[in-house]
């Protein structure tokens, strides 16, 4: 997803647009940081952290956090800070998966229903319909429960159930543009549809796609923090962080508040990042912003 | 289904609510508005019929049996040792019946009726409406069918209605289980007169109407019923089964999160929270003004079952090293919190016929690698671990913890969680899971139903699929015999030593079931494992 | 005019069948494919083979798929949504029964969302780079940021638990309340209707806390959508124009690009209720809300065919309908798109 504010490459200043932008709006500056941050937990994190997250260690069970274990053990006596930490590479990774896999085919999708109308719009329009029809969050689960609750599976069960918001945006948006006065000059001044379509009508969808991108790489993670909580998530031992709260959110009312808090304030940090991410890509790719 | 709401209906509720949010808070009711006589129990199980008999109800609509019918006969009370009331196996109590008699061939079992007994509508309880009942157990079909054979009821013909107040069982075999299985919940006794009423051609035992509305002579009538949120009970102030209960209503609620029904008992928002955590228990104990019972479960046992259908588990050696491979004590305190009864560590000799019993293994790294060094597989091999989703609460620090300790001597596991509907289906009924965990518990009370269950091929909960010609022979011999017969001990005891020998099932520890009370008393654990409410009383604080 | 815009929505209509076909299609495909066998859980704990036939025959699995397929559809266009195995109800009725409670929270927890996030986003579309900008996206974010079970978690520790202002999480209504008399089935507009203020009062308390963890949760796509569509709206060439024409700052925000930003606004709301309405089930999880997301989820859990299929089915209809009063509102809005 970082290759994408790069898509419409066509100016010079692009660096120093990005650099504006980050000294005009602090909390993008931020967002990127935590990004950078999240990515390195994701690179780096398993040969950084203090303790092995999967060994157990039942005599040391339950305990507060300490100058030892920073976010305290858990009910195995686990590192909860080493999990957290390993946790976000597999975290990141199901959730930029499958977001890209919504982006790539809705987009496709939706541009071409937008442009070309008619039968292909109709039909499309249907099966978009039928799935948004679904209950996501229960087709989801019914995707994952038939296919059995492998990482794989949760990330296509995501990314079908993203699909018809970014086709439906991308149609919208297009459609609204395809008889704009720069889409007629562009094809009068001899551009292909497809040409038209890529390089003329799609850009302007990006800004609002932005929004959605950064919205559901958040909802991606909370998705598969909400399978774990129905138990329909990744296989224990792996950390994962919506197992975490899920599981430690058993515990907050006997007082070990610090199992499903810390992994539920990393879980937030890490949705609030992209979700901060993507107002400042939005401001990076407005063309409106930049004249 | 319900209308699209309108527009205008929209506007209307949000500014109503609005508007009342930020109005300052009206005051709170008090908790205890609702009487000293109203107990409220909340559950996370759902009832889901009022009738045991129909296919598909769940566990927790037994105790609407229990509550709301009477059987001709129930269990005695005994204390617990040190945790408050238990059923007791060994005493047969009168409950509808007044009287009983068994013939000297033990053939069979002459009842007389209550003569003041009767039903809800005022009507009296006769022998025709027991007869009625137990042909209607043993023809529907499914659990209440099965459960009715295991003490030898089988046929509409075994029941007779000799006149009003006399009503006789008449049995194929003797058998000690058969006057023990007139007492668990099944064999309930309906008002046949309602139900016949009620029935159809197509459903002569009135299926349809019990489901909804109860209709016996028993403690408690339903109240209200509102599936998936609450089952109010209604004391029978008529009743001559035993005692009149103490509290007039009961209000069981169904709360599906442990966390929000361990903060109601400890606010003493309810009076009784039943089925808790192991770990709720334990701290919930150590409070002030909340009492916890954590009764071990009768006949129960968390167990390891290596399936022998599966190659490396053919091997005694390989099943033998997983058992003193297992970290006893540090599942025993991460899965049950201490709560229950250990199953390892026993003697090596077998002395009498308790049951549960230790087993005679404890976890011994080096023993563990001999055995797997002996064995075929002294390189290791791989295989899942499978766990019920239902149940991951004890099971997945369990199957954790032996992960950890299983790759220790070379054997690698996944652990794979299992739906519940699907779990059933994998691990009892196909018997495909190579290595599971599982928790049969027999109702009966006795070592031989526990092997008839669960070490007999074939068997539901032999889930190891499991072959011995000699357990095979014994259990078929004890399953009936009377226990103070002295063939008996014997054969029991031969039974043990060849499971211990064998270990298709590796037990673990006894469960306990916990329940708290916080302003409720006189609590009394039953093998059905439901929640009964009759002898409940107010706290005398 | 009258006729032809009945004739559209009558086309529109027409245009939602074969997504309801697909849906029952699919529904019926998808529970048959979830794994376990629904026969051998509902007969029992000591069910032995020839009683899970049994039950098999009863539930009318023992059947061919497309067979049980034919029944399904038979059945369906009698209006008969077979019978829940596991609630032992007639899914009709429990879905009767629920909706009304996830609708009612649904709704509430949406409009408390409208409430503070179209201003909020209004306000920061109008001062870009403020402040306040960065302010209303921090919150709004870490809205969105908690899972709602967690949120709903920690409200019930923090207000019932510790403090005790709230009450018992229990459902609909405390058991000392006695649900009034069943009209639309909300309760709140149900006891204004019986007159029984107390009991009103009562709904509204048990509704606040599950509906503030749902608002919380909602926020941020209202939000961030009205402070996006207003922002592009804003800088769009009619409103410079507008603006060059002298109109009054308010005309040209509330008149103008507010008109245009709605748009998208109500894209996202459709889109957030329908989502809401399906994702609420962890809600009504941790507040024992007697609703149809917790009713969906145990009946996948268990394999409750009928249930499941009531469920997808019912959720379904109610989407086609609000699309249906979206794609009329998109017309009115914005006459560029019509129906075709």
């Amino acid at each position: 997803m970082t290759d994408i504010p790069l898509s419409p490459p066509k100016s010079q200043g692009a660096l120093a647009h990005v650099g504006h932008v980050l000294r005009e709006n602090p909390v993008t500056m931020v967002a990127f940081a935590l990004f950078a941050m999240f990515v390195g937990c994701a690179i780096f994190g398993p040969a950084l952290v203090p303790y092995d997250p999967l060994q157990s260690n039942a005599a040391n069970a339950l305990q507060p956090p300490s100058g030892a274990h920073w976010f305290g053990t858990d009910s195995l006596g686990r590192d909860v800070f080493s999990r957290v930490i390993v946790a976000t590479r597999l975290d990141l990774l199901i959730s930029v998966a499958a977001v890209a896999l919504s982006f790539v085919v809705g987009s496709a999708l939706g541009a071409a229903a937008g442009y070309w109308g008619g039968w292909i719009d109709t039909v499309l329009n249907r099966i978009l319909d039928t799935i948004m029809a679904f209950p996501l969050f229960v087709l989801a689960m019914g995707i994952v429960a038939a296919l059995g609750n492998t990482i794989e599976n949760i990330v296509y069960a995501t990314a079908i159930i993203n699909v018809p918001f970014y086709a439906r945006l991308v149609r919208a948006e297009v459609n609204i543009r395809r008889e704009a006065g720069f889409a007629r000059a562009a094809r009068l001044a001899g551009n292909s549809d497809l040409r038209v379509l890529a390089l003329h009508i799609f850009p302007n969808a990006l800004p609002p796609m932005m929004v959605q991108l950064s919205l559901n790489l958040g909802w991606a993670i909370l998705n598969a923090a909400g399978l774990s909580f129905i138990g329909l998530g990744v296989r224990p031992p792996t950390p994962e962080w919506g197992i975490m709260v899920a599981e430690g959110a058993n515990f907050i009312v006997s007082g070990e508040w610090w199992l499903a808090l810390f992994p539920g304030l990393w879980l937030m940090l890490a949705v609030f990042t992209f979700n901060l991410l993507g107002d400042g890509l939005r401001d990076m790719v407005d063309p409106r912003k930049r004249t | 289904m319900t209308t699209q709401p309108t527009r205008r209906q929209f506007l209307k509720i949000s500014g109503a609510t609005i508007g009342a949010a930020m109005l300052p808070f009206l005051k709170a009711v008090p908790a205890d508005a609702a009487g000293s006589d109203v107990l409220v129990a909340v559950t996370g199980q759902t009832i889901n019929s009022l009738d045991l008999h129909r296919t598909g109800t769940n566990r927790a609509s037994y105790q609407v049996a229990v509550n709301c019918y009477d059987r001709l006969v129930s269990f005695g009370t005994k204390s617990a040792d040190g945790e408050g009331l238990s059923y007791d196996y060994s005493t047969i109590v009168p409950e509808l019946a007044e009287s009983w008699t068994v013939s000297d061939d033990g053939l069979a079992i002459t009842f007389k009726l209550k003569s003041d007994a009767i039903f809800w509508d005022g009507s009296k309880v006769t022998a025709a409406d027991v007869k009625w009942s137990f042909d209607r157990a043993v023809s529907v079909g499914g659990f209440p069918t099965v459960q009715m054979k295991a003490g030898g009821l089988e046929r509409p013909e075994q029941f007779e209605a000799v006149d009003d107040e006399t009503f006789v069982v008449h049995l194929d075999r003797p058998s000690k289980l058969s006057l023990p299985d007139l007492a668990v919940p099944v064999p309930f006794i309906v008002n046949s007169a309602v139900a016949m009423e009620h029935g159809t051609d197509d459903d002569p035992w009135a299926m349809e109407y019990l489901h909804k509305t109860p209709a016996g002579s028993g403690a408690y009538k339903v109240a209200a019923w509102e599936q998936g949120q609450q089952l109010v009970y209604e004391r029978n102030d008529a009743w001559v089964g035993g005692p009149l209960p103490a509290f007039k209503r009961v209000v069981l609620r169904e709360v599906p999160s442990p966390a929000t029904r361990r903060a109601l008992i400890e606010r003493g928002d309810v009076q009784l929270s039943f089925d808790i955590p192991n770990k709720d228990a334990l701290e919930l104990d150590a409070m002030d003004g909340v009492t916890v019972y954590s009764t071990p479960i009768e006949n129960c046992i968390h167990c390891l079952c290596p399936n022998t259908a599966f190659e490396p588990f053919r091997d005694a050696n390989v099943r033998k090293a997983l058992a003193y491979a297992i970290p006893y004590e540090a599942i025993f305190q991460t899965a049950a919190y201490g709560r229950g009864v250990p199953m390892w560590g026993g003697d090596a000799t077998i002395e009498d016929t308790a049951w549960p019993r230790k087993a005679p293994y404890m976890t011994d790294m080096d023993k563990a690698k001999e055995h797997m060094a002996m064995s075929g597989f002294a390189d290791g091999f791989e295989v899942p671990l499978s766990i019920s989703l239902d149940l991951a609460d004890w099971m997945e620090p369990t199957a954790l913890l032996m992960q950890e300790a299983f790759a220790q001597i070379g054997i690698t596991t996944e652990i794979e969680k299992i739906p519940g509907a699907n779990w059933r289906t994998a691990a009892l009924v196909e018997k495909r899971l190579p290595l599971h965990l599982e928790n049969f518990g027999g109702w009966l009370n006795t070592p031989d139903y526990y092997f008839f269950w669960a070490y007999k091929e074939g068997h539901l909960f032999n889930s190891s699929n499991y072959r011995n010609d000699e357990v095979e022979a014994l259990v078929d011999e004890t399953l009936h015999l009377a226990m103070d017969d002295p063939e008996y001990a014997p054969k029991i005891k031969r039974m043990f030593q060849i499971a211990f020998e064998d270990l298709p099932r590796i037990p673990l520890w006894q469960p306990a079931l916990n329940v708290a009370l916080n302003g409720a008393s006189d609590y009394e654990f039953w093998f059905h494992r439901q929640l009964d409410v009759r002898p409940l009383k107010q706290a005398t604080a | 005019m009258v006729s032809t815009r009945t004739r559209i929505i009558l086309g529109r209509m027409a245009q939602a069948l074969p997504v309801v076909a697909g849906v029952v299609v699919i529904s019926f495909l998808l529970t048959r494919a979830l794994p376990g066998d629904p026969a051998a859980f509902f007969a029992g704990a000591a069910a032995d083979e020839q009683s899970i036939a049994e039950v098999r025959q009863a539930l009318g699995l023992d059947q061919p798929l497309i067979r049980q397929f034919l029944i399904y559809v038979g059945d369906l266009a009698t209006g008969d949504l077979g019978t829940s195995i596991s609630t032992g109800q007639p899914v009709a009725t429990d879905l009767a029964n629920r909706l009304p409670a996830s609708l009612e929270l649904t709704l509430v927890a949406l409009f408390l969302s409208c409430g503070v996030a179209l201003p909020l986003g209004i306000l920061a579309a109008t001062r870009p780079g403020s402040w306040i900008d960065h302010l209303c996206r921090v919150l709004v974010t870490a809205g969105v940021s908690l899972p709602t079970f967690f949120t709903g978690i920690v409200l019930i520790y923090v207000f019932y638990y510790l403090l005790g202002v709230a009450p018992s999480p229990l459902g609909r209504l405390d058991f000392i309340f006695i649900a009034p008399p069943n009209v639309t089935g909300f309760y709140l507009v149900d006891s204004a209707l019986a007159g029984d203020w107390e009991t009103w009062v009562g709904a509204l308390k048990q509704l606040i806390l599950p509906a503030v963890t749902l608002a919380l949760f909602t926020l941020a796509p209202i939000a961030r959508m009205t402070r996006a569509a207003m922002l592009s709206a804003l800088s769009s060439d009619f409103i410079r124009t507008a603006r060059a024409a002298g109109l009054s700052r308010r005309k040209v925000l509330f008149g103008y690009a507010l008109r245009n930003a709605l748009l998208p606004v109500i894209t996202t709301l459709g889109m957030v209720f329908s989502f809401t309405l399906g994702a609420n089930v962890l809600v009504e999880k941790v507040f024992a809300w007697p609703g149809i997301g917790s009713y969906a989820v145990e009946a996948l859990v268990v394999s409750d065919y009928a249930a499941v299929q009531g469920f997808v089915l019912a959720m379904a209809l109610l989407f086609v309908a609000l699309n249906l009063v979206i794609d009329i509102a998109y017309a009115l809005i914005d006459p560029r798109i019509g129906f075709s």
